[in-house]
């Protein structure tokens, strides 16, 4: 306590004193986004120009930014995975007792993944994208934990099929780098065809690394829950009933 | 000439880390560390808003209308969906803490040793 | 006038998310707090929807209604049933 309030105190100062030098709110005068706003739809056929911003202009860093959640699922997966497994035996999954929740739920999945699919198809045309669409699609597939017994949830508990699926997703962003490389331009350069403004045929490898992001956003999303949730999963035949 | 934007940034980063200092909670601590992450994505949305400016896409919007800076939004989307595995990450190094001493208190597993 | 160049509404959700903070941080019972973390997380989107900023609107709702609460709520109840396990076995 004795340290924390003049810490917070010369903290703040500091952050005061290095705002005091920024342009108002309100008042932006750097280049760079009025730039893109006028170039990345004419260049780019992206008429999302975040998105535009994310998977080309800047496209290295967000390369950087999946190799941070691999990274952290890795990490998960190394601390959790091997406790979860002598923990399997001993929790039972409740069924939903009522068939209206049930009912709902299912619904709620089928609405989920429909909705997450969608934010990422449309990604660079409308709001959205892949990294967006990957979380709700996750949940989606998760609420199957809550609407169903284990039985329905079998082929996501069987995590091991998703690391591959994840490392393809996030090989595959540098793959279409490597591509650009190996074309004779420079890592992650835009080769594709562009297509028309506003369709889905647009944005040449914004739309394939939109895709490969997706992979990698929602395979990670359910690495990450499956590995903190399986301590409710019984597995089909107890191994060990002892523990 | 409005800083104020800029000072809640601040006041949610500070307001952060005395979360995070005077945690007994390692969960509490870990969400308390989203908290300040979130006073960064106050901070580059507020860089990058231009007054009058509408939002960075283009559909029904004719190209050259003043809109707002498309570079802080990418960077505040990637680093949203970055925190949910770093969270991730820091819940599971706590299970792992309260699995080796039984606690989730930070002071309390500074005595456990080895 | 210092909200000269703010627009109310801006104004009214920078307030929020400025109120939404300190909450989250004084509730300290883990399971409180997620929801109250939710609360906050709807705030910020608010607020990201006010600066013209869809994409990381989008992004925010969905973590804070889908990725937080799952993290949290199963680290919660990992540390719980440990705690539960532990009691059965001492008794």
């Amino acid at each position: 306590m004795m340290v924390l309030g003049p810490g917070l105190l010369g903290l703040g100062s500091l952050f005061a004193w290095a705002m005091a030098g920024l342009p108002a709110f309100g008042d932006y005068h750097g280049p760079y986004g009025f730039v893109l706003n006028r170039v990345v739809v004419p260049l780019r056929h992206t008429t999302n120009v975040v998105m535009g911003t994310t998977f080309d202009v800047r496209g290295v860093d967000t390369m950087g930014e999946e190799f941070i959640l691999y990274a952290a699922v890795v990490g998960v997966t190394l601390l959790l995975r091997d406790e979860t497994r002598s923990k399997q035996a001993e929790r039972r999954t409740r069924r939903l007792p009522n068939d209206t929740a049930r009912l709902v739920g299912i619904a709620m999945v089928g609405g989920g993944l429909l909705v997450g699919l969608w934010l990422m198809a449309f990604g660079y045309i409308t709001p959205g994208g892949g990294f967006q669409g990957g979380v709700l699609a996750a949940g989606a597939i998760l609420l199957l934990y809550v609407v169903g017994s284990h039985r329905d949830y079998r082929p996501f508990r069987d995590v091991h099929a998703l690391d591959p699926l994840e490392s393809l997703g996030s090989g595959g962003y540098v793959i279409v780098g490597l591509a650009a490389l190996a074309s004779g331009t420079a890592f992650l350069t835009n080769l594709f065809g562009l297509g028309t403004t506003g369709t889905l045929l647009s944005g040449g490898s914004i739309a394939i690394l939109n895709w490969a992001s997706a992979i990698a956003v929602t395979c990670a999303m359910v690495l990450l829950f499956a590995e903190f949730l399986e301590t409710y999963v019984v597995p089909l035949e107890p191994e060990d009933s002892g523990s | 000439m409005s800083y104020l934007p800029y000072a809640v940034a601040g006041w949610i980063f500070l307001v952060g880390i005395a979360g995070i200092a005077t945690s007994k909670n390692l969960i509490h601590l870990a969400v308390c560390l989203t908290v300040t992450q979130s006073s960064s994505y106050v901070l580059l949305l507020s860089v990058g808003y231009v007054k009058h400016g509408v939002a960075p896409i283009f559909l029904g919007t004719k190209l050259g209308t003043t809109a707002v800076d498309p570079v802080v939004q990418a960077l505040t989307l990637t680093d949203v969906v970055v925190s949910v595995a770093v969270i991730g990450l820091i819940l599971a190094l706590a299970l792992d803490a309260h699995r080796l001493s039984g606690t989730v208190d930070p002071d309390g597993i500074a005595d456990v040793s080895g | 006038m210092v909200l000269a160049t703010l627009v109310p509404l801006q104004a009214v959700a920078f307030g929020l998310v400025a109120l939404g903070a300190p909450l989250v941080v004084l509730t300290r019972d883990p399971l409180r707090q997620a929801l109250v973390n939710g609360v906050y997380g709807v705030s910020l989107v608010l607020l990201f929807v006010v600066l013209e900023a869809p994409d990381p609107a989008l992004s925010m709702l969905v973590v804070s209604g889908v990725g937080y609460p799952l993290v949290i709520l199963a680290a919660i109840a990992r540390v719980r049933g440990h705690e539960r396990t532990k009691d059965g076995d001492e008794r």
